[in-house]
């Protein structure tokens, strides 16, 4: 049996446990797995069910209203004790990785964060990304059971057709110190009525081709009219022109818009960590050889400068047209 | 307050990586070495709680001799002393742990006490998120991880997490471990005097024995689809109309 953590809300169960529900029945051959969530998932059973779990542990404990990492893995830890899965496998969200990390400190036990191939076997092999996704590792988890997470958006849900999954109640037992980190107190975030850059459809951002912070006015200009999300890379941000929260890249935001305008960008490996989820990649740069092109789909070699405001013009002119 | 942080010496990988023909490692013949962007902040943050509380201030990673690079310009940038365990080759999430926290207790049996351990959210190589967890559970200390925001308040550290709907606070008791994340401050830059200072401050070497990995790496290999086919759109200004249809195309007019 394989143990698969998911979350859920309003009877759905959201997309990337789906994805790592699918990646644990890859793995499980003709084993079963099943699925545990904290909270009452019964609403979900449906959801679990086609997904693949033919069984759910709906975690109760009324400490556990908010998160509480090292108590979802001690739930989880309790799991492995009864049931002895082959396997525990998470969404390598950033919840989803810290969890497992704690059940793996917990147990001793090796955890491989992000994969995206797993293969049965003693050790089971898997593959993982590095450098947020710019390399893969093939590596042997020499662990029992093997903890890992699914890298997100690299497997497909998939339904099952399989009937409601059975919900079964599990009162863990936690102590003070399982539950001395949690979450306090959400403050939320002020989204100022603009388009938010992980969501948003068209990005445009700006590099050290700018030249200042200044030099961003003709990509919020055109941004402005095409209701895009302004982004930049590190080395805008480390020369203090734009804040962090603006940051395309490993570190920073990923992003997934239709259309990527990448000006003035040079395009590092953590750069592109960040906006290889792009349907499409325009660059705008100077240097033909700069390593954005080559990674770009479409390309136009020139001054940001002058490029971005005849974009902004032409777009005019379409509209009024 | 005494404060540890943990960094980890990478390649600056720029445009594209290259790996060897063993496909082990990544070639780095030609490439500068940095620490990841969150450990960055750490190190920032390290010096700016040593400036408001006092204390001392301490950094401490596991990798090669070279890795005394790294160590110098942390403490160029305010850090008082370094720790470096030489490890030859790549040591996995647990064992590097383990040496960590080795360290930490024959830094306690030495009188040096840790109030707060500081780590980055995640390595930019490896990316394991698990480093500093593995640590804190050994040391039977708070860990939280990911953090945009770090006040000192007393016996307690209150801390801010981002998440997508804002941001989660948690407030836990000294000593603890923190990871943080890129954002969490704006580093400065290390100054000549700075650098001048960081060549005569203390670096303790060591040499933890080897384990076997448990999380054993096989090979590397670059993800299919690099270097794809470029469509050049123009040159210059002349390229907007280009440009336009291709937005067009996309449905973002």
């Amino acid at each position: 049996m394989l143990l698969v953590l998911v979350d859920h809300q309003d009877g759905g169960v959201d997309d990337l446990s789906l994805q790592a529900l699918a990646f644990a029945r890859g793995l499980a051959g003709g084993d079963e797995v099943h699925a545990v969530a904290v909270g009452d998932a019964s609403a979900a059973a449906a959801a679990l069910g086609d997904a693949g779990a033919t069984r759910a542990y709906a975690v109760r404990h009324d400490d556990l209203g908010t998160f509480s990492p090292t108590a979802w893995a001690r739930c989880l830890v309790q799991l492995v004790e009864r049931l002895s899965p082959t396997a525990v496998i998470a969404p390598g969200s950033e919840r989803g990785n810290e969890v497992m990390a704690h059940v793996g400190a917990i147990l001793d036990q090796p955890m491989a964060a992000n994969c995206t191939q797993a293969s049965a076997g003693s050790p089971v092999t898997v593959t993982r990304v590095r450098w947020g996704g710019s390399l893969l590792e093939q590596a042997a988890l020499h662990g029992d059971p093997a903890l890992l997470t699914v890298t997100p958006h690299t497997v497909e849900p998939a339904s099952t057709g399989g009937g409601e999954a059975a919900v079964e109640e599990f009162v863990p037992e936690l102590d003070e110190a399982d539950l001395a980190v949690r979450v306090s107190e959400r403050i939320q975030a002020d989204t100022g009525g603009g388009v938010s850059l992980a969501d948003a459809k068209v990005v445009i951002s700006g590099g050290r081709g700018t030249g200042s912070a200044e030099g961003f006015a003709p990509i919020e200009e055109l941004a402005g009219l095409l209701g895009a999300a302004v982004g930049c890379s590190r080395a805008v941000t480390i020369a203090g022109w734009r804040p962090h929260t603006d940051q395309v890249g490993q570190t920073g935001t990923k992003i997934a818009p239709d259309i990527y305008i990448a000006c003035g960008i040079s395009g590092a490996t953590q750069h592109m960590a960040g906006c290889k989820g792009a349907k499409a990649i325009l660059a705008i740069n100077t240097d033909p050889e700069a390593s954005i092109i080559a990674n770009a789909d479409y390309a136009v070699i020139g001054d940001l400068h002058e490029v971005v405001p005849a974009i902004s013009t032409e777009v005019r002119k379409a509209r009024g047209a | 307050m005494n404060v540890l942080v943990c960094v980890k010496r990478v390649p600056m990988t720029g445009g594209r990586i290259v790996l060897t023909p063993d496909e082990q490692a990544i070639e780095t013949r030609h490439l500068g070495f940095t620490i990841s962007p969150h450990e960055e902040c750490a190190v920032e943050e390290a010096v700016r709680i040593s400036e408001q509380q006092g204390g001392t201030t301490t950094v401490l990673t596991l990798g090669p001799d070279e890795a005394e690079e790294q160590l110098r310009d942390a403490m160029a940038l305010g850090i008082e002393r370094s720790i470096l365990l030489v490890a030859d080759r790549e040591w996995d999430a647990q064992a590097t742990a383990s040496a960590i926290v080795e360290a930490i207790d024959a830094e306690r049996a030495a009188g040096v006490e840790y109030d707060l351990v500081m780590f980055g959210n995640e390595s930019a190589d490896t990316g394991n998120f698990q480093v500093g967890i593995r640590v804190a559970h050994a040391l039977g200390r708070p860990c939280v991880t990911g953090l945009k925001g770090i006040a000192v308040e007393g016996d307690r550290v209150r801390c801010e997490q981002e998440v997508p709907a804002g941001r989660d606070v948690y407030t836990v008791a000294l000593p603890a471990v923190v990871t943080v994340k890129e954002g969490l401050n704006l580093p400065r830059y290390p100054s000549v005097p700075g650098r001048m200072r960081a060549k005569r401050k203390p670096l303790d070497r060591s040499q933890p024995s080897p384990p076997d990995p448990r999380l054993e790496r096989l090979r590397l290999a670059l993800p299919a689809g690099e270097g794809k086919q470029t469509e050049i759109l123009g040159q210059g200004p002349a390229a907007a109309p280009a440009v336009v249809e291709l937005l067009r195309r996309v449905g973002a007019l």
